[in-house]
């Protein structure tokens, strides 16, 4: 048994020796190189482009919309986004030409020497002059996407409450900052496109590929090189570079490659939606949830791409993990004039979530219970139904988890402590404890999984090799392990002797894209099931017994390989996702079940907050969740580890700043993430309570520990500080705002 | 910077002695990368913040985006290839691995060079001492505190092999 054991990852030795090839590392031959020319301006017309300066521009190749085979679209969910903008640019920074040479520096000097004359028209950028419409930027409202979610009638209840608590929340953008950059090369011939890069989802590529250059599937070919971190940044803006890449690789008849340096990647490529959320809340005497009234808007940025699905997830976390019989959620996802906000770790439910945790902490306050006690009244269990009338059949024990969290953190007797502390005027640094409860839909939201249909394969060499195939990309989480190891178990080898093919579209089936916690969950299973089925196919045929002795498997199952291969020909299994039975939902209405199960988190922080310079740190961290059952504890414990650190950044530091739509601090000495020196002890404890459809009864984890960091440890800093704290990044000059207004 | 005329560099990089004809602002890690072939040296900022290009020159630590060609004549150079060799420090590369000091892997040769720097200098680190000197290398996939793990149980190895 390999399942539940620490391994050791399959990538882990060519990553630590540097011989791991990242996109950047590979070269071919004639290889030149592509750079992007944008536009300065946040809306507008284009007039004209000059090529000036003393340069070669014969021997640079120079590509615009016009050279494209296809439509001019970044093919998404809706096909809205351009390739390259031709008549109208919506966004600063948004492509419009491309440029292709062999020198590097000469290829930099030209790309300032292309003067785009554009004729600004006006922009808008915020989520409220969206809303109302003060200039129509996109369709005929500027919504991207709105929806409601209703369960019960929250009409009568306002009248009837003992209390109603109302409260408006603020979420900033957070780029993802993967370390590696984005990049792709693309080599264009008569027999179709290849291109190798950095991403998280070939088989989007791939469609992006054949709908721009009107190919059919068969003449591209994309194949995933080792990616340096993806976080949802790297779900759909791949698909644009590759476009380009190719577009380049044609016109030139040359391989090219495009390579994003740090500051173009932060001010071009996805980040996370900002958000407003609006809660207003009836409570009965007895601190029971009477009713929920939600509205969750999102900033989409310039083009629908992700924004519809961000915005569904978003919104079907907003009430989180409590009951209550009378919910409406209002989403609307709006377009500004700033690049196209996407994926990034959560989903959407990070938005929510804060809000949500921070209005529960706020309710208590009012109602004078403490923040658990109110919770604890509240929590859903197994036969309550969810916002979108989805009647939970599990029980997830939430009383259970905030024990354990709260008694990890030491959290009663510090709130106790910590209270003393901070009424004597004369502590400089105050210090609280605070926590959130939430959980997270694992796989794709509602019949998502059903219309993906994922395909894996397991193949088998003579020599008893076996190889997964699956198009779910390694971007650091551990997938190749994962998946090794549920091939090794269910055919009972050993780890070692099975290998996971690189992702390519020409060998790999299509098993979705490596979004949504689902690689492990959804397409782990799938692995599991395809390989269960070569070794029937193995003892079907007669060349192995069922009844094996474990002593000489590895050895009976070589031979048994061996001999049907030469019998039968090539020994491969497929699996195809059958969503099951309880799964129904309504994507109209919706309505029903919005996700397979859920994973569950308590999180308590505990921090200090500095009255001088307004500089809030965290001290210790306890992170609380059950998650099915955990497949590899060292690869799940950083799973969450790692989310918690992008949470703390969430929380208190990373802050997007834009003027006129363009991001301004573009820049790592200017964007600042955590270091080795602000991450605080953080102890993970996993529970676990099988899920029937995860391999083993593991569920998804990867989104998870993004969802309630910000929250707990804003809660803290609340209760250090005694002031309602409302958005996020909590800057220093935020948080002295929020106390002088206190 | 192709205004200026180029000059010529010579270097040992991992013992190997290197010679370019190159401009005076030509960066270390392009000369590592494109012209010697040792991609293990990541580029993740170019502008020093993210650490992922560190590299050993003259046994000092130093990022590789920001030193210009023109003061790396006569240097000794030392990448992540370097250090394979060297074989009291695959036992601190092997606890990067089996302690989960791995995600993606990026910013892993960096950190095994800013590892390798400190334990030269100080084999049995503190944590605020681990942190401090990792404090410049960014690592956004595992928070960190799988590769402090990782650093202390290598200083507990390599301690008793020396
Ligand atoms: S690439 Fe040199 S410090 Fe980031
Ligand atoms: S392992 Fe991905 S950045 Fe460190």
């Amino acid at each position: 048994m390999t399942v539940k054991r620490p391994v050791i990852r399959k990538d882990g030795k060519d990553k630590v020796t540097g011989r791991a090839q990242y996109v950047d590392d590979l070269c071919f031959p004639n290889m030149i190189y592509g750079v992007s020319v944008r536009s300065s301006v946040a809306r507008g017309k284009i007039q004209k482009i000059t090529y000036e300066g003393d340069l070669p521009w014969k021997d640079i190749t120079v590509a615009t919309s016009h050279d494209l085979p296809g439509p001019n679209v970044v093919a998404h969910i809706l096909q809205d986004q351009q390739c390259l903008a031709t008549e109208n640019v919506q966004h600063p920074d948004e492509a419009i030409l491309l440029l292709a040479h062999p020198d590097r520096q000469l290829l930099e000097e030209a790309r300032r020497k292309v003067r785009v004359e554009i004729d600004p028209l006006p922009s808008i950028h915020s989520i409220e002059d969206s809303l109302n419409q003060k200039t129509v930027i996109w369709g005929k409202d500027n919504i991207l996407k709105s929806f409601v979610i209703e369960k019960g009638n929250i009409a009568p209840l306002w009248n009837e409450a003992a209390l109603v608590v109302q409260g408006e929340y603020r979420t900033g953008a957070q780029e993802q900052l993967y370390i590696e950059p984005n990049g792709m090369i693309a080599s264009v011939s008569p027999a179709g496109i290849t291109v190798w890069g950095s991403m998280q989802c070939p088989y989007y590529v791939h469609h992006a590929l054949m709908v721009a250059f009107n190919l059919p599937k068969e003449k591209v070919r994309v194949i995933q090189t080792e990616t340096g971190g993806g976080f949802g940044g790297k779900e759909d803006y791949p698909s644009m570079i590759a476009c380009h890449a190719a577009l380049l690789s044609l016109k030139s008849g040359k391989p090219v490659k495009i390579i994003y340096d740090r500051a173009e990647d932060m001010a071009c490529t996805t980040k996370r939606h900002p958000s407003i959320t609006r809660h207003k809340t009836a409570l009965s005497k007895d601190g029971k949830l009477l009713a929920m009234d939600i509205e969750f808007l999102l900033d989409g940025g310039a083009y629908a791409t992700m924004s519809p699905v961000v915005l569904s997830r978003g919104a079907i976390h907003a009430a989180g993990a409590y009951n209550c019989p009378n919910i409406r959620i209002t989403a609307k996802a709006l377009a500004t004039n700033t690049a196209p906000y996407g994926a990034f770790r959560g989903f959407g439910a990070p938005q929510s979530l804060f809000a949500l945790e921070m209005h529960m902490d706020r309710i208590a306050l009012q109602a004078g219970l403490t923040p658990e006690e109110f919770r604890a009244r509240n929590f859903l269990q197994e036969g309550h139904v969810t916002a979108t009338g989805q009647t939970l059949r599990e029980n997830p024990d939430l009383p259970g988890l905030m024990g354990t969290a709260l008694n990890a953190l030491g959290y009663h007797a510090k709130r106790a402590n910590y209270a003393d502390h901070n009424r004597n005027p004369n502590s400089r640094i105050k210090k609280g404890v605070g926590f959130s409860v939430f959980l997270h839909g694992a796989g794709f939201t509602g019949s998502g999984e059903k219309n993906l249909a994922s395909v894996v394969a397991v193949e088998a060499t003579p020599f008893g090799r076996v190889r997964v195939l699956a198009s779910s990309t390694e971007i650091g989480q551990g997938a190749r392990t994962v998946f090794a190891q549920l091939a090794a178990d269910a055919l009972g080898i050993d780890y070692d002797q099975v290998d996971v093919a690189q992702p390519d579209t020409h060998i790999v089936p299509n098993s979705g894209p490596t979004v949504a916690s689902r690689t492990t969950m959804i397409v782990g299973k799938l692995v599991e099931t395809a390989a269960i089925g070569l070794k029937e196919i193995l003892i079907q045929s007669g060349h192995l017994k069922s009844e094996c002795s474990t002593e000489d498997f590895s050895d009976q199952f070589r031979n048994a390989c061996a001999s049907y291969i030469k019998a039968a020909g090539p020994l491969k299994s497929f699996a195809q996702y059958q969503q099951p039975g309880h799964i129904q939902w309504d994507d109209t209405k919706y309505q029903g079940d919005a996700y397979g199960t859920f994973t569950w988190a308590v999180y308590a922080a505990e921090v200090s907050v500095d009255l001088t310079t307004y500089e809030a740190r965290v001290d210790n961290f306890v992170a609380a969740q059950e998650v099915g059952k955990v497949i590899h504890p060292v690869l799940a414990a950083g799973q969450i580890e790692g989310g918690v650190t992008q949470g703390i950044g969430y929380a208190l530091y990373e802050e997007v700043r834009l003027e006129n739509g363009r991001m301004i601090n573009n820049r790592m000495t200017n964007y600042i993430v955590p270091t080795a020196q602000d991450v605080p002890p953080i102890q993970v404890i996993f529970a676990e309570n099988p899920y029937a459809h995860g391999p083993h009864g593991a569920k998804g984890i990867g989104e998870l520990p993004l969802d309630g960091v910000a929250p707990a440890i804003l809660n803290a800093v609340a209760f250090a500080t005694g002031t309602t704290l409302t958005e996020i990044p909590l800057l220093p000059e935020t948080l002295m705002r929020a106390m002088s207004n206190e | 910077m192709s205004n200026s005329a180029k000059i010529t560099i010579s270097c040992r990089i991992n013992q190997r002695p290197c010679s370019f004809e190159t401009y005076p602002m030509t960066r270390l890690i392009d000369l590592i990368r494109d012209d010697e072939h040792f991609t293990g040296t990541k580029e993740g900022c170019g502008e020093g913040e993210c650490g992922a290009c560190s590299v050993l020159m003259n046994g000092e630590l130093v990022n590789s985006c920001l030193v210009p060609a023109v003061q790396v004549n006569g240097a000794d150079i030392i990448t992540i290839e370097g250090i394979i060799r060297e074989n009291k420090f695959s036992a601190l590369q092997e606890a990067f691995v089996d302690f989960g000091g791995v995600q993606c892997g990026i910013c892993t040769p960096g950190m095994v060079m800013a590892t390798v720097y400190l334990l030269g200098k100080n084999p049995n680190p503190t944590e605020a001492e681990i942190r401090e000197a990792i404090a410049g290398n960014i690592c956004r996939c595992t928070g960190y505190t799988k590769i402090f793990e990782a650093i202390q149980h290598a200083c507990g190895k390599l301690g008793a092999l020396q």
